[in-house]
């Protein structure tokens, strides 16, 4: 039997790997994929806390099932207005992004 | 299914129906659409006084949706934001480039106000994260609508990757509170809560999550660089309405769930406030750019926003609402004026734009002085009483180091602030100042209503009673 714990620890390193990711990577689809990463490492906290200690309820199943929906969503937007981008600065590394500082 | 759960959703139904309203117009008309404006305009005119009328109260869908008056008052409020910022959009909407795509700015900025409203009903994380999503996906979009300015499409890569990083850490947090309570119900949650450390974490990731929303300190790098990007209306936008929904969303959140756990957060809160506020103001004595400059003033104001927050007592949320009713006028007003000076100078944004604005442009200048006194705080001016009211709260619940820390700022931001009258009266005009500027009657409208509603809602005791009485329920 897998415990719960094994599942929270993945998600964690995930977690926490996406956000290194997200600072680090120079590259706008990777920073994207890195968000994904945090963003999954969320829903397998909501899958196994429900099949964990909540089984009697759905709750936590919905919660991912809407998460993935909403997380496409926010992909196909994000990619959108990086492709915007990438036509104006001429690619898509982050570090070319610094017309605005101050 | 029940279908009468629908009649507590008065609001978004309006909304609805304002959206799908405007989108038939859009798709079936003919080309040019000279009525297009004016028909939004006024639509959502009418929806705004409207929402006024609708009053519903209880539960929906088994306590996902939220309605009470105080819920209703909210959205009304940000009704009104929304409607001054169509009116001050007329001269930007007008440019080449943007003119064949004008209508779906309305059409996406309904539908982001759509999803703030779920945000402020919801009763349950799942809302409130849908809400957010609603909300912050087409504003990214929004963010970016200049596609042919580099400045724009930058603006637009940072918020859509904050916002999705920012729902992401707020999401971890819901999940571990999930993992201890067992519920997504923000009732069900609050009885069983407790101080484990679960809970703790989760507390913690949750607020990280809404602070990058509400763009407090340690979060708040992406903002003076999105609102400086992003075209201006869309600023005023980002830094009232967007703002001010996260607010209330974070204030319904602390006092349903957390509110029993009081202690926990109120520790968060006071540190972040006294952070946010500081080091906003300090950062804004140090920009030339108009846009930037309001964007680390609109930090420090989340600052005090929050600050009414911590009291947890009703009289904190009247405070925090009131406070929000008078920001709205106020920034408004000094964006009414940017986009003015700015559609003159052909996007040039500097401070140094305002210099001798007064001899060119006395009435805008006149505006513009009013709404940074008022957002300074100088008496008289609606400012002073929301800073007032947000301090009394503060202090009622015993923080009167916080209260005094943020007092010494008000003088802090005095400074600052009057550093934009000083380049509008007193400085000389050079040849990057602006020319008199001819408004367009729209803008003229919403600066009226801004002028009115800065000398007009602080002086006006029932307001604040009247919030004070939604928020007692």
């Amino acid at each position: 039997m897998i415990k719960l714990e094994y599942y929270l620890i993945v998600s964690t390193l995930m977690f926490f790997i996406g956000i290194f990711g997200f600072i680090t990577r120079k590259s706008m689809i990777a920073i994207l994929i890195s968000l994904e990463l945090v963003l999954n490492a969320v829903e397998i906290n909501f899958a196994a806390f429900n099949r964990y200690l909540f089984p009697e309820q759905m709750e936590g199943m919905f919660f991912t099932i809407f998460g993935i929906a909403i997380t496409a969503a926010e992909t196909a937007v994000a990619l959108a207005i990086i492709i915007n981008a990438y036509r104006l600065i001429g690619d898509i590394n982050i570090n070319d992004a610094t017309k605005l500082k101050g | 299914m029940n279908f009468s759960n629908f009649l507590f959703m008065q609001h978004e139904i309006g909304l609805v129906a304002v959206f799908l309203i405007l989108f038939f117009a859009d798709i079936l008309g003919s080309n040019d659409k000279k009525w297009f404006y004016p028909l939004a305009s006024i639509l959502f005119a009418a929806f705004t006084v409207a929402g006024f009328f609708f009053n519903p109260q209880g539960e929906a869908f088994g306590g996902m949706f939220v309605a009470s008056p105080l819920t209703s008052f909210m959205k009304n409020l940000l009704n009104i934001a929304t409607f001054l910022v169509f009116l001050q959009t007329y001269r930007w909407l007008e440019q080449k480039e943007i003119k064949e795509r004008r209508f779906e700015y309305f059409l996406i900025s309904l539908i982001t106000l759509l999803g703030m409203y779920l945000m402020i009903s919801a009763g349950n994380f799942m809302m409130l994260y849908i809400g957010m999503e609603t909300a912050s996906l087409p504003l990214a979009t929004l963010v970016a609508f200049n596609k042919h300015q580099r400045k724009s499409a930058e603006a637009g890569v940072k918020f859509i990757m904050i916002s999705a990083l920012a729902s992401a850490v707020m999401l971890f947090g819901v999940s571990y509170l999930y993992g201890a309570t067992g519920t997504f119900y923000f009732s069900d949650m609050a009885a069983n809560i407790s101080t484990s450390p679960m809970v703790l974490l989760g507390l913690v990731f949750f607020f990280g999550g809404l602070g990058f929303k509400l763009s407090l300190v340690p979060f708040h790098l992406w903002t003076a660089d999105v609102y400086e990007g992003a075209p201006t209306s869309i600023t005023a936008y980002l830094s009232v309405v967007s703002k001010g929904a996260a607010a209330f969303a974070l204030l319904f959140a602390l006092f349903k769930v957390f509110g029993n756990i009081e202690g926990v957060w109120q520790g968060i809160v006071w540190g972040l406030s006294v952070i946010t506020i500081t080091l906003g103001n300090l950062f804004a004595l140090r920009q030339t750019d108009i846009k930037r400059f309001f964007a680390f003033s609109s930090i420090s104001q989340a600052g005090y926003i929050v600050l009414g927050i911590i009291a947890n007592n009703s009289m904190g949320i009247t405070a925090t609402v009131f406070y929000v009713l008078v920001y709205v006028f106020s920034n408004l007003a000094s964006f009414a004026v940017i986009s003015a000076v700015e559609n003159k100078n052909g996007g040039d944004t500097s401070i140094a734009a305002f210099n001798g604005l007064s001899k060119s442009n006395p009435k805008l200048a006149l505006l513009m002085m009013l709404s940074v006194f008022s957002l300074g705080g100088i008496p008289f001016f609606a400012g002073f009483f929301s800073k007032f009211f947000i301090f009394m709260a503060a202090a009622s619940a015993g923080f009167y180091l916080l209260v005094f820390i943020a007092l010494l700022n008000t003088v802090i931001s005095l400074f600052y602030y009057l550093m934009i009258v000083k380049a509008m009266y007193i400085n000389k005009a050079d040849e990057t100042s602006v020319t008199p500027i001819k408004s367009d009657n729209y803008s003229r409208i919403s600066m009226v209503i801004c002028f009115v509603g800065i000398l007009v809602v602080g002086v006006i005791s029932g307001i604040y009673t009247y919030i004070n009485g939604l928020a007692m329920l």
